[in-house]
């Protein structure tokens, strides 16, 4: 459905994006990972034939972004990260503008309408001003823009950025929904997210493409060695320590801080073992308390440390271990 | 049919601000205002020619329209680029530009929209102008068709500096930059025919040409010559063209 071959886009200076290439198939979920600055958003102002590339092809339902425009353009929504809406305008008012310049049909454009504003629970705020709307109602207001057309493929850039929580939960829920009609890409920086909602994973960093895979294998590449963060309510650290290292499948066990008799430890495990029940159950027959026990998320910055590791396999465990450090750092 | 979409949400926009209102509310004031001068002028003239015995009656046209369009064009020459510096400024500010300009419509349509909706509001002006024309019909008796033709003149005058105004809102994001600067480039614009009084060498007579106001004294006098109708002609065009370059350039520096 979409197919992007050595694309590139210079600026004056810096290169956004840097010779990338990926396809994408029909009806697909996919997440476009990485940090602020990599060149998500340029990425897809390309494939939204806002901006021509500097060099490289990108394609939709096989039409060129340069040849074919107003073919691409008729193919896809698109929700920009600050939604394109006119605070002057009722929400119904700016549907139907969009609609109109989308070139659905009048007859049926009051229909689809219902339908859409329906699909992102923005039917209760029809008539209000765009400008009077929470954000919450606008990130909707944006994705019922981006719909509207029916597109086969909707491009959403950070959909769910300055939302809070429970918003984020809806906007979420609702893209999941919208998932088998469509082609969806969705650029973000939160891991989480994509694990939630995509089935496949583009990283890039820098403007460099630096993993393209399926969720499952990411993540499970990703955690092959698991970290976890045990809180015990003990008065012998060293006791819970040895106890801990004792637990099958714990390669590493670091003593972090000690806060009353709240003791904390990081633990880390061998390639592809799950230690949690282990230890909770270890320092439970202990008869110490369990206060705390969660598996830490790698950050970003983690995760491209050690996919950039596993390209130069003999420095792999360096990066590794720094990233270990780092964290370490960070918690403290 | 886009074209119209466009126009139609501009104008929209234009009434849901208190843009239009401003805009018009001024005109109407500023044109009363030399509207009423102009007449009490006229009525005290033609009470002391009167008096002196002559018996013709002054021409209308001549006394109280004309001076009047010429005023009246320079309030719109101040106004005008209130009308046009939010048209693509507000746009690119606000992000909608990646809705526009992502949508299946030509960019030759966006502009196009927007300056039709820009014309729009101006006509609508002249149209509040025509009240205290029909002042004059009601209490006198001009010749209707100069009147006619000097509207034109305004309209056309206005369609230019407008689509010029319109190319330098495409240029920035700040809306007061977009107004002063294309205000600036319509006075300049107005008072080029300064330069061929001057002097009469081949560079100062074409750069006197490129005044709109030179243009518009044969309107104002009721005639429509055809190298006046080509030069607005021209000058909108080379307006509407610039800025569908310039918009085809916000892709490229975006």
């Amino acid at each position: 459905m979409i197919k992007v071959e050595g694309l590139t886009k210079r600026y004056a200076r810096n290169v956004a994006v840097d010779n990338i290439s990926f396809e994408i198939e029909k009806g697909q979920v996919v997440g476009f990972l990485g940090p602020n600055g990599a060149g998500k958003t340029t990425t897809m102002r390309i494939l939204t034939c806002f901006m021509p590339p500097t060099a490289g092809t990108a394609s939709i339902a096989g039409f060129d972004v340069q040849q074919n425009p107003m073919e691409v353009k008729k193919r896809i929504g698109y929700l920009p990260e600050t939604p394109p809406l006119y605070p002057d305008m009722e929400v119904v008012e700016y549907l139907d503008f969009v609609g109109r310049i989308k070139g659905i049909p009048a007859a049926d454009l009051a229909k689809r309408i219902n339908e859409v504003s329906e699909k992102c629970a923005v039917g209760d705020v029809r008539t209000k001003l765009i400008g009077k709307l929470s954000k919450g109602y606008r990130q909707r207001v944006g994705l019922a823009q981006a719909i509207l057309h029916n597109p086969d493929v909707l491009i959403l850039d950070e959909p769910t950025s300055g939302l809070d929580p429970h918003q984020i939960i809806e906007t979420r829920d609702l893209i999941k929904g919208l998932a088998g009609d469509h082609t969806i890409i969705l650029s973000t920086h939160i891991l989480p997210e994509v694990e939630q909602i995509c089935e496949k994973v583009i990283i890039i960093a820098k403007g460099k493409v630096v993993a393209t895979d399926s969720v499952e294998n990411l993540t499970s590449r990703l955690r092959g060695s698991e970290q976890v963060a045990v809180e015990v309510i003990a008065t012998d650290a060293a006791a819970v320590q040895l106890k801990l290292e004792q637990v099958a499948g714990v390669s590493r066990v670091m003593h972090k801080d000690t806060k009353d008799d709240r003791l904390h430890f990081t633990v880390e495990s061998l390639e592809g073992r799950h230690i949690r029940p282990g230890i909770a159950r270890a320092v439970i027959e202990s008869g110490w308390n369990l206060n705390e026990l969660h598996g830490m998320a790698l950050s970003l910055e983690e995760i491209f440390l050690e996919l950039t590791a596993s390209a130069k396999p003999p420095e792999g465990a360096k990066p590794q271990q720094e990233a270990a450090i780092a964290q370490e750092a960070e918690s403290k | 049919m886009n074209t119209i979409t466009i126009c139609r949400k501009e104008l929209q926009s234009y009434f849901r601000s208190p843009i239009a209102y401003t805009v018009i509310a001024l005109w109407a004031l500023i044109g009363g205002f030399f509207f009423y001068f102009g007449l009490s002028f006229f009525v005290q003239r033609s009470m002391e020619s009167s008096m002196m015995g002559q018996s013709m009656p002054m021409n209308i046209n001549e006394w109280i329209v004309r001076p009047l369009l010429s005023n009246v064009n320079v309030v719109a020459l101040f106004l005008i680029p209130m009308i046009t510096m939010r048209l693509f400024a507000e746009e690119k500010r606000s992000g909608t530009i990646e809705l526009l300009m992502t949508s299946p419509i030509t960019d030759i349509e966006i502009v196009l929209g927007k300056w039709l909706a820009a014309v729009a509001l101006y006509g609508i002006m002249l149209l509040v102008s025509l009240l205290h024309m029909a002042i004059l019909f009601r209490y006198g008796q001009p010749d209707w068709k100069p009147l006619a033709v000097g509207y034109l003149g305004l309209l056309l005058q206005g369609g230019c500096l407008l689509a010029i105004g319109t190319f330098v809102s495409t240029c920035t994001n700040n809306q007061i930059v977009a107004g002063a600067i294309g205000f600036a480039i319509s006075l300049l614009l107005f008072v080029l025919n300064w330069v061929s009084e001057f002097g009469s060498s081949i560079t100062e007579r074409v750069i006197g040409y490129f005044s709109v106001q030179s243009h518009f004294e044969s309107f104002s006098k009721g005639l429509i010559d055809s190298k006046d109708l080509v030069f607005y002609a021209t000058m909108i065009i080379l307006g509407l063209f610039l800025t569908s370059r310039s918009l085809e350039s916000v892709r490229w520096r975006a």
